[in-house]
């Protein structure tokens, strides 16, 4: 691995070092025996990003094949959050088995061969044909097309989208890294992005964009959108963007991974839940946490593709 | 003195060591598998996971119900919980003979009354004389229909009435005939959910058919997430 790699992972433990340190000082002013919510949410906030930079930054060192499994693990476990709420009857078991057992480990082998002609219609096309006719072949005409439908579309945003994110492997960019440290820039700018938007956003209290799905606000969006453009631009050194290409990829990126939380906001209120599981402690599930970089991960890995690619 | 039951219904343990340890060791493959695939998690709704003696009573669609409670109950808890299941199944093959009377430590009854060789209710209560705490499928068999319930058999009743110490605990396994319907093979991973309600008792001069109504009702009123 380069110095850049060393830079930002010294950079990103530097931060959450400082996170920790503002965490036990907001605790050490509670007084004993009493616990104030907001500051345990905080720390286990903190100790959850700990334990995905690591993560992270394990799956980097191991290469292509670490950062491919480490997504594909965790669009394993995205995909069943979705599936557990979709629609579904008897007939589709051999299709959502495949879908779980066969797509999603195709999907991640064709990111992890580098092949961008097949991992990018894969699901779309194949899938999304293949898997309505298997449901079609056992019969049962009950709500077809939600059931085949609602498969898809888990699929699309927890296998395609997570799989965009180790995607961003095989853009052949300029410079020592390739695509690798993108992966460090998207999830960065996007997960900085919500928070601003979270913080700010909870302060200005005003309209929200879809009172009947969730409290968020322009002022929260347009903070977060501001960030991350901060972000993209301060981490520019990572990418072949320059600092203005940065700051616009990273202000998109988090634009539609906010309109992506919108989306998963609007299914959870449907279905009546939540949080989409309970995997992460006090912050739900992956897709809670990552919904929104499943979403923009597509869009960023075709940017990139479009605008920089050689 | 309750006498010992016949062989059939209670293989005694192995006293092999190692054979005792390969039981656990493919319990605790059992808890992982059900981890791992499912993310099953307990939600302790009406009582808290203490070691006191109950009988968890759950519905039953699929074959991987009683893993399931047993995969999600703290170790402590698990290791003196023992299922009530049918000895015509568990005993049907040495595999699994293995997993029933060895991993899961099952108290196996004969369900067929021509093959009975002794009461299979003086065998669950002796179970519980010996300090464990059960695992129920009170419907007796598996439910393919679309009612949320079957009728309770008076196993359930006969357990309140002979033994008024134990707590009779609903527990509500959602989510499972969708993971494994019966006939499929391949599970499903999707996200189950066992949830814990608060214990029932058989109150005084209480008629069976109206308690066996009731606890059903507290175990269905488990089903809406809170």
């Amino acid at each position: 691995m380069t110095a850049d790699f060393a830079l930002l992972a010294l950079a990103v433990a530097g931060l959450l070092l400082a996170l920790t340190l503002t965490a036990e000082a907001l605790r050490a002013r509670v007084p004993p025996g009493r616990r104030v919510p907001g500051v345990e949410a905080f720390a286990v906030r903190v100790r959850n990003w700990w334990a995905m930079a690591i993560l992270l930054a394990l799956a980097l060192l191991l290469g292509r094949a670490g950062v491919v499994l480490l997504f594909a693990l965790t669009a394993f476990a995205a995909l069943r959050e979705v599936a557990t709420y979709t629609a579904k009857a008897r007939e589709d078991h051999t299709a959502l088995a495949l879908a779980f057992f066969a797509v999603l480990p195709l999907q991640f082998l064709f990111v992890g061969l580098g092949w961008p002609g097949v991992f990018t219609i894969f699901i779309p096309v194949y899938v999304f044909l293949g898997l309505s006719v298997l449901s079609a072949l056992r019969g049962s005409p009950a709500r077809f097309l939600a059931r085949v439908a609602e498969t898809q579309w888990a699929l699309m945003i927890c296998v395609y989208g997570a799989s965009h994110i180790p995607a961003l492997m095989t853009l052949d960019l300029p410079g020592p890294d390739g695509g690798t440290l993108l992966i460090a820039f998207l999830i960065l700018a996007v997960q900085g992005g919500e928070v601003a938007e979270g913080i700010v956003g909870r302060r200005h209290r005003s309209r929200p964009i879809a009172p009947a799905l969730s409290p968020r606000n322009w002022h929260g969006a347009g903070a977060g959108v501001a960030a991350a453009a901060l972000i993209g631009a301060l981490l520019s050194w990572l990418t072949p963007f320059g600092i203005v290409g940065a700051a616009l990829m990273a202000a998109v990126a988090l634009a539609v991974g906010l309109a992506g939380t919108l989306v998963l906001a609007a299914v959870k209120r449907e279905r009546g839940v939540r949080d989409w599981s309970h995997l992460i402690p006090g912050q739900g599930g992956i897709l809670d946490q990552l919904g929104g970089v499943f979403f923009t991960a597509p869009v960023f890995y075709h940017l990139a593709h479009l605008g920089w690619s050689a | 003195m309750p006498k010992r039951a016949a062989p059939l219904h209670t293989p005694p343990m192995p006293g092999n060591p190692l054979r005792r340890l390969a039981a656990r060791t493919v319990g605790h493959g059992v808890v992982l598998a059900c981890k791992a695939v499912t993310a099953v998690r307990a939600d302790w709704r009406g009582i808290p996971p203490e070691p006191r003696q109950r009988v968890y009573y759950a519905n039953h669609t699929s074959n991987a119900d009683m893993p399931m409670i047993w995969s999600v109950l703290p170790p402590e808890l698990r290791d003196r919980t023992r299922p009530v299941a049918a000895a015509d199944y568990w005993l049907q093959t040495p595999a699994r003979a293995f997993f029933g009377a060895e991993v899961f430590r099952g108290v196996l009854i004969e369900r067929r009354p021509d093959a009975r060789t002794d009461n299979p209710m003086e065998t669950i209560l002796q179970a519980l004389d010996e300090g464990a705490s059960l695992i129920l499928f009170p419907e007796g068999k598996r439910n393919i229909g679309t009612e949320p319930l079957l009728p309770f058999r008076a196993g359930l009743y006969n357990i309140g009435v002979e033994r008024p110490g134990v707590e009779l605990v609903p527990t509500w396994i959602a989510n499972l005939n969708a993971i494994m319907p019966k006939g499929e093979v391949i599970p499903l991973p999707l996200i189950a959910t066992v949830t814990f309600g608060a214990p029932v008792r058989v109150e005084p001069g209480e008629e069976k058919d109206a308690f066996l109504a009731r606890a059903a009702q507290s175990l269905a009123n488990l089903r809406d997430p809170t």
